[in-house]
Parts: C-alpha cells; sequence; structure tokens
C-alpha cells in the first residue's frame, strides 16, 4: 500500500501544475510541445521558464526530501539512447503531444484523440519492453 | 509576472515528476512491463494527475479567456489520422526502449547523467527531424 502513496502525491502535483497553468495563462503543459517551442516557437520565454523549473523543482524536491536520486543506466549502448532520444522526439511532433499532453491534458479535456494517442503509446511501449526484455534478453 | 508564473508551475511540475518515480528509468520500465514483472506503482502517477485534471479541466475551459491572458491556447485539430496514430506509435517504441517520456527525460537534467544530456539532445533532433519529414512528405502530396 505505502508504495502507491508517493506517486499519488506526486502525480496530484502534476495534475496541479497543469491545471494552473491553464487556468492562468491558457496554455496546455505538454512537455513536448514545450520544449519544441522553446526553441523554435517566438513566444519563447515563459517556455523556457517552465523548463527551468522542471530541472529546479526535481533538484529541490531531492534536497528537501532525502528521496534518493534514480540511478543512471550505464550499461546500456549509446546507440539504443540515441534512438530512443530520436523516436521521442519524432514520434511527440508527429503525434502532436506526448504522456502530459495527451494523456493528463487532453485526457483532462475528454479529448478522444488524446484517448487514441495515449492508447497507443501505452500500447507500443508495452510491446517495446515485452520485446526487448524477454525476447532479446536483457540488454537494459 | 505572467512568465514567471510559468517558472513557479514548471517547478511545482518537477517536484512531481521526481517524487511520483517518474523520472527513474527502472520504475518507468517496470510499469511498461505488464507482460513480465509488472511494476503498476506508476499507475497511482496518472491517477493522481487525472483525478486534478479531469476534475478542474472541463470547467475551466468553459470560462471565457484565462486569468492571466487573453485566450487560452488549445489544440484545434480534432481528427484522429494517421500523423497521430504513427506519431504516437513511434512515441512508445522510444518511451519503452529507454523509460524516459519527455518531461522526465528534462526533469532528470537535474542529475546531471550523461546519458540524460544525450537522450534530451537526440529529443530534440528527432523534433526537428519531424519538421522536415513532414516539408518532404507534404511536398511528396503535391
Amino acid at each position: 500500500m505505502e508504495q502507491f502513496i508517493l506517486p499519488t502525491l506526486g502525480g496530484l502535483l502534476i495534475g496541479i501544475a497543469s491545471v494552473l497553468l491553464l487556468a492562468t495563462l491558457g496554455r496546455v503543459a505538454g512537455i513536448s510541445g514545450i520544449v519544441w517551442g522553446a526553441i523554435a516557437a517566438p513566444d519563447r520565454h515563459w517556455r523556457w521558464l517552465f523548463l527551468i523549473g522542471l530541472v529546479a523543482g526535481t533538484a529541490l524536491m531531492h534536497i528537501t526530501t532525502g528521496i534518493a536520486i534514480p540511478a543512471e543506466h550505464t550499461d546500456a549502448p549509446l546507440l539504443l539512447i540515441t534512438l530512443a532520444g530520436v523516436l521521442v522526439g519524432l514520434g511527440t511532433r508527429i503525434g502532436n503531444g506526448c504522456t502530459s499532453g495527451h494523456g493528463i491534458c487532453g485526457l483532462g479535456r475528454l479529448s478522444v484523440r488524446s484517448l487514441v494517442a495515449t492508447s497507443v503509446f501505452m500500447a507500443t511501449g508495452v510491446i517495446t519492453v515485452a520485446v526487448v526484455r524477454h525476447l532479446f534478453g536483457s540488454i537494459l | 509576472m505572467r512568465a514567471w508564473l510559468a517558472l513557479l508551475m514548471g517547478l511545482v511540475f518537477g517536484a512531481g515528476l521526481s517524487l511520483s518515480g517518474m523520472t527513474s528509468t527502472v520504475k518507468v520500465l517496470g510499469f511498461l512491463d505488464v507482460l513480465g514483472d509488472w511494476d503498476p506503482d506508476l499507475a497511482f502517477v496518472m491517477g493522481g494527475a487525472l483525478l486534478v485534471s479531469l476534475s478542474a479541466t472541463p470547467w475551466i475551459i468553459t470560462w471565457v479567456r484565462p486569468l492571466l491572458a487573453d485566450a487560452f491556447s488549445l489544440p484545434a485539430t480534432q481528427s484522429i489520422d494517421r500523423r497521430l496514430i504513427t506519431g504516437g506509435a513511434l512515441f512508445g517504441v522510444g518511451w519503452g526502449l529507454w523509460g524516459y517520456c519527455p518531461g522526465p527525460a528534462v526533469a532528470s537534467l537535474a542529475y546531471g547523467y550523461q546519458s540524460t544530456l544525450i537522450f534530451c539532445v537526440a529529443m530534440v533532433l528527432g523534433m526537428w527531424l519531424a519538421g522536415k519529414l513532414h516539408l518532404i512528405t507534404s511536398r511528396l502530396n503535391d
């Protein structure tokens, strides 16, 4: 039971931040969109500040609570990390959103489009882990 | 003042991501390992976030305008098309390969790991590539 408390609290904070961003600035807290917008959109200022907050919020959380920093995977090949990153960037821009934009903000708006997107990326995520871990053996 | 609010929301969002366990690639891959040794904990992150989002968002978007901006900037596209499915599918594969989706990837830059930085650079490269591909496919369709 206990292991559900921190994920739930964290989820509530994520939800609160998303809802407040929408209520105040009228913006969707979709991180993939904010990342690309920070580079390519005309209105970059708030996006960079949000992303800086994301990093600083993570640092502050670990400093104040003393919760251990997750260990780095050092045994995975560089090519795999790069491929994963490129696919995440490519996919979120083609599909217009990620776990936050479609999964939290979109579903919160009762968007059918976001429900479809979320179902698709959850499904291919599950399939990918199954294939990598159980078909090819553990390389992670 | 408005932009500084974005910093505050980022802080809360980042604190939530790291508190929840989403910045741990081991945890995320365990959550996606539904067909193996499934770790269900992270379902509660989505649960907590959706609880807030589902209860407030439908009401907020009925407002004439947001509190501190002239208008809501909501996605205009409604269609469920090939782009949405293809994009979602590719994103899921990348997520399942390494365990980072965009939010936790950026948030994890706080840990100073080289692999996180490489992932984020590759992610931006992928986003840039998506624009180029779109340019090519739209040219082919002309």
